[in-house]
């Protein structure tokens, strides 16, 4: 084991850290954003928007991430260019880096699979205290973000943190779309120094930690929920 | 007050509502009872449009909710003045219904904070009141799931009482309880029949509808079959299945 050259890329490792946890809290914001509607619509309804949902859940769910990112970056990126003035317009900066697309990518990701647990979990909130809420005069809106919302996040909460901390795990093939995140760097190690299997523990190392962390984070978060007796809620 | 009229009801073509009209004047208590599928609870969750009736009116306080009719059905003409005629008339629920995510505090503030834009200090201080009154001021931190069916039906009564609605609407509160049970709700009910809270109560107690009602009303089918004072519909029905089904209750 040769270890020589880590005090050089450390800095360079911050930033990859840094990448990694930006797309990963971005993917789990819009793609949260995104699964709410998902899911509540498979319950309420429209028909139509609910076949929509339904699917883009199995699309997302039923393909390789990998693929996806790839098509979202190499197919959907690789138009942008031939749009007449679009290299002087403000968003150019944007579509030229790889980082927006695999926050695209990732958050598609996110709201396919977890917009499945809350149709489950929306549906699985008992009608009575909806019912409860309509009848003390909320409006739908509120029915929805002071009973429903929060009744159905707590019932698969557990279920969704898993599902984050298997987005974590994923994010290294963002490298493969030239987003230079925790593994990306690792990748420039190995090039730069050909030495394969210390920057890969080094790079396996990190994300241990930071699942740990995430672990830790989530764990708190449920110690704070109301506990719930056997059989009830 | 609170006038209810020629309510219909159809559920495809099963009509369970066959035109029920109720008169509940200021500090009247009103009982509906019947067999179960006489249409009595389908009647009550009308008043405050948890049922949507097919046809008929709803007054509160001289105000008429208004509906209009579109390709399915009788609908409201306004989601608003809805919102509003539910935060005046408080429901109790057979199930409780209690917000299982949300502390006993939570529950009886959320309406008057939510609903009635109450700062928070206020609505917590007539919670306590309200929890003290039903005797679970202690348990205000609990949640729903740590408390008997008993306790959570008096907290969902705190509940329907902080939204100080101009009626209360009970659904067989008693129903779901376990018999040892009953007793400490019908309590805190019959308190609120005293002191002249205007009441409509859909129960399978007899004694209890004989003793808290103004009037009382025997639904069969989804017809009024036999309505009048306490002392009438109980103790000399004219109809003879009232009669027959409140002697096989009783």
């Amino acid at each position: 084991m040769e270890w020589y050259w880590l005090p050089e890329y450390l800095p360079k490792f911050a930033e990859g850290l840094w990448l990694t946890i930006q797309l990963l809290v971005l993917a789990i914001t819009f793609g949260m954003a995104m699964a709410i509607p998902i899911g509540l619509v498979q319950v309420t309804g429209p028909r139509p928007l609910a076949w929509l949902a339904k699917g883009f859940c199995i699309s997302i769910r039923g393909t390789p991430l990998l693929i996806q990112l790839w098509l979202i970056y190499y197919g959907v990126g690789s138009l942008f260019p031939s749009i007449p003035g679009i290299r002087e317009s403000m968003l150019w900066p944007l579509l030229r880096d790889a980082f927006p697309y695999a926050v695209v990518a990732f958050s598609l990701s996110v709201a396919g699979y977890e917009g499945e647990v809350l149709r489950g979990a929306f549906r699985g909130v008992p009608k009575g205290e909806l019912e409860a809420a309509r009848a003390i005069g909320m409006s739908p809106l509120k029915v929805l973000f002071r009973v429903w919302l929060p009744r159905a996040l707590q019932n698969v909460f557990p279920t969704i943190a898993g599902e984050f901390i298997l987005t974590l795990k994923a994010t290294p093939l963002a490298a493969t779309i030239t987003v230079f995140e925790v593994y990306g760097i690792g990748t420039i190690v190995r090039q730069e120094t050909y030495r394969i299997y210390e920057p890969l523990l080094f790079v396996a190392a990190i994300y241990l930690c930071l699942t740990g962390v995430l672990v830790l984070f989530f764990r708190y978060l449920e110690s704070r929920m109301p506990r719930r007796m056997a059989g009830a809620g | 007050m609170l006038q209810i009229g020629d309510i219909h009801k159809s559920f495809g073509n099963l009509e369970v509502l066959k035109g029920v009209s109720l008169n509940a004047g200021k500090g009247d208590v009103v009982s509906i009872i019947g067999a179960s599928g006489s249409g009595k609870s389908t009647f009550l969750r009308c008043i405050n449009l948890l049922e949507m009736p097919t046809q008929g009116s709803i007054e509160l306080d001289g105000e008429a909710l208004t509906f209009k009719q579109t390709r399915s059905g009788n609908v409201p003409a306004d989601k608003r003045q809805v919102e509003r005629f539910r935060a005046q008339l408080g429901m109790v629920f057979q199930s409780f219904n209690l917000w299982q995510h949300m502390n006993v505090m939570q529950n009886v503030i959320e309406g008057p904070v939510q609903v009635l834009k109450l700062a928070k200090a206020e609505a917590t201080e007539r919670a306590e009141a309200l929890l003290n009154r039903v005797g679970l001021w202690e348990k205000r931190d609990q949640y729903p799931a740590f408390l008997s069916g008993g306790q959570q039906q008096r907290v969902a009564i705190a509940r329907a009482l902080a939204m100080e609605p101009k009626a209360l609407l009970f659904d067989e509160p008693t129903s779901a309880l376990d018999p040892e049970l009953v007793s400490e709700v019908l309590k805190v009910i019959r308190g609120l029949a005293e002191e002249g809270r205007t009441m409509i109560l859909v129960t399978h107690e007899m004694s209890f509808a004989r003793d808290v009602s103004s009037h009382v009303m025997y639904l069969h089918q989804g017809k009024v079959e036999e309505e009048g004072p306490p002392k009438q519909v109980f103790g000399k029905p004219k109809s003879k299945r009232c009669k027959a089904f409140v002697q096989s209750v009783n």
